[in-house]
């Protein structure tokens, strides 16, 4: 399984060495890192090629890491049914960057980047229909952002008197709380509640 | 163009005609959910169709990151609610692939046989209410005879008749009575009656035939372009299936047949989901033959870091005590790395896509299902049909929302 992913990797490269930089074959799964500009020529590439044929888009999603200064990576999964393999590309994002919509090639992948559009705020140039998906009509903010809470902004209620449904800020009887399960012996970079009036006292 | 524009004799605004706009939804008991969908009709031939999804976003994915690998495994039950475990199926698996887990034998056995009475289970859902959908009000009642009975089953295994969290990363949670397996056995030698009713009902019905015969065809480009799987792909003549093309648990070694249809339509669709529930009884019997077997009475969970420890050894040994505490609070850890673990389930391919940072939580979790490609595509296929054929599309095309929103 391994090895024939191994020659698919190099194929790939040596045929598209502008596109490819750098790929790995980890848990048996077939990973290539992408330039940004070349994605939908690989993708039509990898569509068109005998010996590849990855004519099914499986999926188009996205992973933030807020830390790096390539914010988002976009991930394709792509299946040859004819094969019988599959490929993750990954492509590393700024947040302000555009990433070339693959609509026209795979038609499926209309949903899959308003979802990533819709939840992670990364715009496709050359997307049809970029419209929200998954959240409410006129929701603002894109959820899965790391940096977005995840109880949210707002609340909804019926209102008896107004006879509508309103939107409210979201008011918590109590503090969300993120667990965190680093012990103090693993090196944990938090102060332990109550060690901060130790450091006032010096 | 049926704007009226080209009647130059119409005197009042009343003779001119424009397309009328429809909302189907989100309340409508065809729409098997809360899918909203704006038709645009052309007298009674659809003219565009926009499904507008989200209504059921309860934003599973966010929440996830949030909890741990074993907190999350019932949300995965609330996705396709239709049939739960094969979903958590995909999760374990991909937390096995990450962590190198073995699942010993009898636990897999077990898995391979409430996956496909999770594929009986949403076949018989599917079959019946679609043929609810185009008029028929005899299936459903039958079919939910069955899934009533098949829904025990689930509850004698795990206590609960849905939202199982049965599957467990290493095995499953508790071991099978033999009793149990000898009802699963009684029932799946009386189920095939039941098929053949419900194929009596159905199959050379007039109605039935007129109602999903050439409807909805779909054809091999079409799968390529918009990413079909499961049954859309088989019901036309591609024998595209994940647990024999890409074998994952023990599924290489069990025999059973890959219907494919003819055509792409309705009709054939339902045909392969008829056959599909019987080469999946014929599953279920290899699996009861299997774990009566000698090599099939074993443990149920790899005993490791990942899964309790023995309820009995709790009671005599502090560190099991103390691993069973650490892992319901702290949950266990899951090497950094990134995976994609797709399970055949009833719909189609699901898929997890499970980004993993070290510790106990995921960092980023993606679940692929399977309708929200199938319903992209409504637009495509559902142009040039009539309004009633649209109700039929979205029968075959087995869409349930809690996958499509999570």
């Amino acid at each position: 399984m391994s090895n024939a992913l191994n020659e698919l990797g190099a194929h790939i490269e040596a045929k598209r060495p502008d596109c490819v930089l750098g790929w790995a074959v980890t848990l048996d799964e077939l990973n290539v890192d992408v330039a940004l500009a070349s994605i939908v020529g690989l993708v039509e590439f990898l569509k068109t090629d005998r010996t590849c044929r990855f004519t099914t888009l499986v999926d188009i999603t996205a992973v933030d890491y807020p830390e790096r200064a390539k914010r988002f990576d976009v991930v394709y999964h792509v299946l040859s049914m004819y094969q019988n393999q599959r490929i993750r590309l990954r492509v590393a994002v700024r947040e302000e960057d555009m990433v070339p919509s693959i609509t026209d090639l795979h038609a499926s992948a209309n949903w899959f980047e308003r979802e990533v559009f819709d939840m992670f705020g990364i715009l496709f140039s050359g997307h049809p229909d970029l419209r929200r998906i998954l959240t409410d009509y006129g929701f603002r903010g894109h959820p899965l952002r790391k940096d977005f809470p995840t109880t949210g902004y707002t609340e909804v209620r019926y209102d008896e008197v107004q006879k509508r449904v309103v939107y409210e800020p979201v008011n918590l009887v109590q503090e969300y709380r993120q667990f965190d399960f680093m012990s103090p012996w693993e090196g944990a970079e938090y102060i332990l509640p109550g060690d901060e009036k130790k450091e006032e006292a010096k | 163009m049926m704007d009226g524009s080209k009647f130059e004799d119409a005197l009042t605004g009343e003779q001119k005609i424009r397309n009328f706009n429809l909302n189907f939804g989100p309340q409508h008991p065809a729409a098997h959910g809360v899918l909203r969908l704006v038709l645009e009709l052309d007298g009674e031939i659809v003219e565009r169709c926009d499904p507008h999804i989200g209504l059921l976003h309860r934003g599973t994915e966010k929440l996830m990151e949030s909890r741990t690998y074993l907190q999350n495994l019932p949300y995965l039950d609330r996705l396709d609610y239709v049939a739960p475990m094969n979903q958590e199926h995909a999760w374990c698996l991909a937390i096995e692939k990450l962590t190198g887990v073995e699942v010993p034998r009898r636990a897999s056995l077990i898995r391979v046989m409430f996956s496909e009475i999770g594929r009986i289970l949403n076949h018989l859902l599917n079959v019946t209410t679609q043929a609810m959908d185009v008029g028929a009000l005899t299936p459903p009642l039958w079919g939910f005879e069955e899934r009533e009975k098949l829904m025990e089953f689930y509850e004698r295994a795990c206590g609960a008749r849905l939202h199982a969290a049965y599957f467990r990363p290493g095995g499953v949670h508790q071991d099978l009575p033999d009793a149990l397996i000898d009802d699963i056995e009684t029932w799946a030698k009386a189920f095939p009656k039941v098929v053949d009713d419900i194929d009596g009902l159905l199959t050379e019905n007039r109605i039935f035939k007129q109602r999903n015969a050439d409807i909805g065809i779909v054809t091999e480009e079409d799968i390529q372009n918009w990413g079909f799987s499961g049954v859309m792909v088989r019901g036309s003549g591609l024998a595209w299936d994940l647990r024999r093309a890409q074998p994952y648990e023990c599924y290489d070694e069990f025999d059973f047949q890959i219907p494919v249809g003819k055509h792409g339509d309705c009709y054939d669709r339902y045909l392969v989901r008829m056959e599909e529930m019987r080469q999946s009884l014929s599953i279920i019997h290899q699996c009861i033959e299997k774990l009566r077997a000698p090599e099939g009475r074993g443990d149920i969970l790899s005993r490791g870091k990942i899964t309790p420890p023995k309820r009995a050894e709790m009671k005599t040994s502090m560190e099991a005590l103390i691993h069973h505490f650490k892992l319901y609070t702290e949950g266990f850890r899951v090497p950094e790395g990134e995976v994609y673990a797709a399970v055949e389930a009833p719909k189609g391919e699901f898929g997890v896509y499970l980004v993993a940072d070290g510790t106990n939580r995921p960092y980023r979790a993606k679940l692929r299902a399977p309708g929200f490609l199938h319903l992209q595509a409504m637009d495509h296929v559902a142009v040039g049909h009539q309004l009633a054929d649209v109700a039929a599309i979205i029968g075959t095309m087995d869409v349930v929302f809690g996958e499509i929103d999570r």
